[in-house]
């Protein structure tokens, strides 16, 4: 990559020839408001006309999103006539756009309303007609509300490009134009996974997480044994919701908020990562040792779930049938913990805080629930849990660190915590499957070929002379390449771990938002490293860990003894374990 | 709806046709509007299994043309210009009386399946406004008077055939 000089405002910076004059200008000091840029030139139609600069020699003003730099370039951001034209443009996006800021959950965090502020719009500059409106509540994990939508396209490039999938396109043209899935339809009615990656690109409130905590509330009304679990990748951003750095560690003050908010008991999901563990290793050995035909592959996230179920069910056999951890947490919540305290299970609501929005629809998968009591009642995003803090008035800084509650189901392992990374669940796996097999301990316990923010990883490791071939993967896109090895036969690995989003639950659809914009004190390149800043807490968090392989935790241990019997138990297939539903419709022609 | 066998092969065939094409799509769109009559959900969803391009993205690339149809088109569509011109001229009357006659806005087809009627946006023969194209043939400066007449050219023409 050459260095050439460039001019902002005809003051000389020296920068990489391989950018565009938005990426230029952050690297120089300077944020030119852009909505449908995310990062990087990732995801740029130049279709919304916020970021225009003059250049010196050119006819026209340009969108700086999608000009490339030269050497010697004059770009101009203050001239008089870009100024006004990127105020027009925005004035024009707001002439249809639901102007109801005040209510919007989006409202702090709304890319659009902040360009709006920065670029000095006036709100009804160009009143007229606006486009039909389409709100979809229907699908348990996300909502749409095209009053809102700014067809940036950014959804669209995250759908197709990064999870390969392609549920949200362009629809119909000029005035009518949406962005929506096929026909317009509602989410629960296309093949969509629910990941959730779209909301945390769409820079408005058009795409958000169906709230829950209207549920949260009904249960404190009725005066429920309301019991909380977190999900690892949790504790690794809540603090951003607070203005803490990215890469914080909040699992203290996540605890202590929770307690304040009322909750009978506040549980760490790890517990249940740990007997994922124990449960999915122990069916890994069990098909070894049966030459099931391989690979096995993870079933901890529910997008990826839902994936396979609808585009490559002939595959479902391959798929471990462990519940996720919250939905093995709230079914022990419901049966074990319930029994040794003698609770009626009827009165217990279980929520789990999760970094994804899948989670909410898996909670209401049939296959998730024993004796027709759902395992998990609620399930709120992180983002969620955020507003349920600030809701109650609590000041985040001035909170206290506490620990989670340790009765029955307390201890954690650090092969628990790293299950919110991509990679995690397969290193966790191999620490104890290696036990299983041997009967020795793994060492070095770092199992690091798995680490890392690559799409497709590889590994392998010798157990007993037998050599075992590892695979992780994150995205939809990755996993596809591996089916599609899988279903013409050319697969060599054993194990594949797979997680929905790219990057793992650190980058869930229900992580909070990361937008430059709103990060002035991050460093330029934080969309590049957000992801490993939030992985980098749950490996420390690993190792700070007394206890870090799952089949070493106490208290899952005592629940097989008293209750469980032993891995992969009858009773254990009774409520740790799910089934899949290899007849989903893609398409229904009912609605 | 399910799609006929048949008629699943039909668009496997469009697709197989255009198979080493850098971009395929308003191709294999193009001939199956024209084989298949109209490109309803059930053939887009054939199309991305065969093509790899997501469903949404052929939907947008059908609702975007008016060329392409959702819904089945008649035996002969009639499509009237409505662009500057063709306005100025009179064209919107033209419209209005061809829907007047067959009981139809534009964008509908008739009940008995022969007509479609659209509004076009300048076909490019400004020079002979107001002009109607039906089928792909054009008719120059189009008479309110002579709409009956070209009607009934199509109805004796589909009775023949």
């Amino acid at each position: 990559m050459a260095k050439i000089t460039i001019y902002f405002e005809n003051i000389p910076y020296s920068v990489e020839d391989n950018l565009t004059i938005l990426e230029a200008a952050r690297v120089c000091g300077y944020n030119i408001p852009s909505l449908c840029t995310y990062k990087n030139g990732e995801c740029s139609v130049a279709s919304c006309r916020v970021c225009l600069v003059k250049v010196e020699g050119e006819r026209r003003l340009v969108a700086s999103c999608a000009y490339p730099v030269r050497d010697g370039l004059k770009v101009f951001i203050n001239d008089p006539e870009a100024v006004v034209a990127r105020r027009t443009s925005v004035e024009l996006i707001l002439s249809n756009h639901n102007m109801d800021c005040q209510t919007c959950r989006k409202n702090g965090q709304c890319e659009l309303l902040e360009v709006a502020k920065r670029v000095g719009a006036e709100p009804n500059r160009y009143p007229g007609a606006k486009t039909e409106v389409t709100l979809d509540h229907l699908a348990p994990g996300l909502v749409r509300d095209t009053s809102k939508c700014v067809l940036c396209g950014r959804c669209i490039e995250r759908c197709k490009n990064a999870q390969g999938i392609g549920i949200l396109g362009f629809e119909n043209r000029g005035f009518k134009t949406i962005v929506s899935p096929v026909a317009n339809r509602s989410f629960s009615n296309v093949p969509c996974i629910q990941c959730g990656q779209c909301t945390l690109v769409c820079p408005t409130g058009a795409l958000m997480e169906n709230n829950e905590i209207y549920k949260l509330d009904k249960a404190f009304k009725e005066g429920k044994y309301v019991i909380v679990q977190t999900a690892p990748a949790v504790r690794a951003a809540l603090g951003e919701e607070f203005g803490d750095p990215v890469g914080t560690d909040a699992t203290g003050k996540m605890v202590a908020a929770l307690r304040r908010l009322g909750f009978y008991r506040v549980f760490d999901t790890n517990f249940a990562a740990d007997l994922t563990i124990t449960e999915e290793a122990s069916e890994f050995v069990k098909r070894v040792v049966d030459k099931v035909p391989g690979p096995m592959l993870t079933s901890c996230s529910p997008g990826w779930i839902n994936y396979i179920e609808y585009y490559y069910p002939e595959l479902l056999p391959h798929l471990s049938s462990c519940k996720s951890p919250h939905e093995m947490m709230g079914a022990i919540i419901k049966s074990y913990y319930a029994e040794k305290n003698g609770i009626d299970k009827d009165k217990i609501c279980v929520v789990s805080i999760m970094p994804c929005v899948a989670k909410k629809y898996e909670k209401e998968r049939p296959a998730n629930s024993v004796d027709g009591v759902q395992d998990v009642d609620v399930v709120l995003t992180t983002r969620e849990l955020a507003q349920l803090i600030k809701r109650s008035g609590m000041m985040w800084k001035k909170l206290p660190e506490e620990k989670f509650d340790n009765d029955l189901l307390g201890a954690t392992t650090g092969a628990a915590v790293i299950f919110g990374v991509t990679g995690g669940v397969m290193e966790a796996a191999v620490r104890t499957a290696y036990n299983i097999l041997t009967k020795k301990e793994l060492e070095p316990i770092e199992f690091t070929a798995v680490r890392g923010l690559q799409g497709i990883k590889e590994a392998s490791v010798t157990i007993n002379g037998l050599t075992v071939n590892l695979a992780v993967c994150s995205g939809m896109k990755n996993a596809k390449a591996i089916l599609e090895s899988v279903k013409n036969g050319t697969c060599k690995y054993d194990f594949v771990e797979v997680m929905g989003c790219p990057g793992g639950c650190v980058n869930g659809g229900g992580q909070p938002y990361v937008a430059n914009i709103f990060k002035p004190n991050e460093e330029d390149d934080i969309m590049d490293t957000y992801i490993q800043k939030r992985a980098d807490v749950l490996y420390k968090s690993d190792e700070n860990c007394e206890v870090r392989r799952s089949h070493l935790n106490p208290d899952v241990n005592k629940l097989y003894q008293d209750y469980l019997e032993a891995y992969g138990s009858h009773k254990a297939h009774e409520i740790l374990h799910t089934e899949y539903n290899s007849n989903r419709e893609k398409y229904p022609s009912d609605k | 709806m399910v799609l006929r066998k048949e008629a699943v092969n039909q668009i496997k065939e469009i697709c197989a046709r255009y198979k080493d094409e850098p971009s395929p799509l308003m191709l294999i769109l193009s001939d199956t509007q024209k084989e298949y009559g109209y490109i309803p959900l059930e053939v887009q969803e054939v199309i991305s299994g065969e093509t790899g391009i997501p469903v949404s993205e052929i939907y947008g690339v059908v609702t975007f043309y008016s060329f392409f149809s959702l819904t089945p088109k008649g035996k002969y569509v009639i499509g009237c210009c409505v662009g500057t011109a063709c306005y100025v001229k009179g064209g919107q009357n033209v419209l209005d009386k061809f829907g007047e006659l067959l009981k139809i806005k534009p964008g509908e087809t008739s009940e008995d399946g022969l007509f479609t009627l659209d509004a076009l946006r300048c076909i490019g023969a400004c020079g002979i406004a107001p002009a109607i194209s039906i089928n792909g043939k054009v008719y120059p400066k189009v008479a309110l008077s002579a709409i009956p007449g070209i009607i009934a050219e199509y109805r004796k023409k589909a009775q023949e055939e």
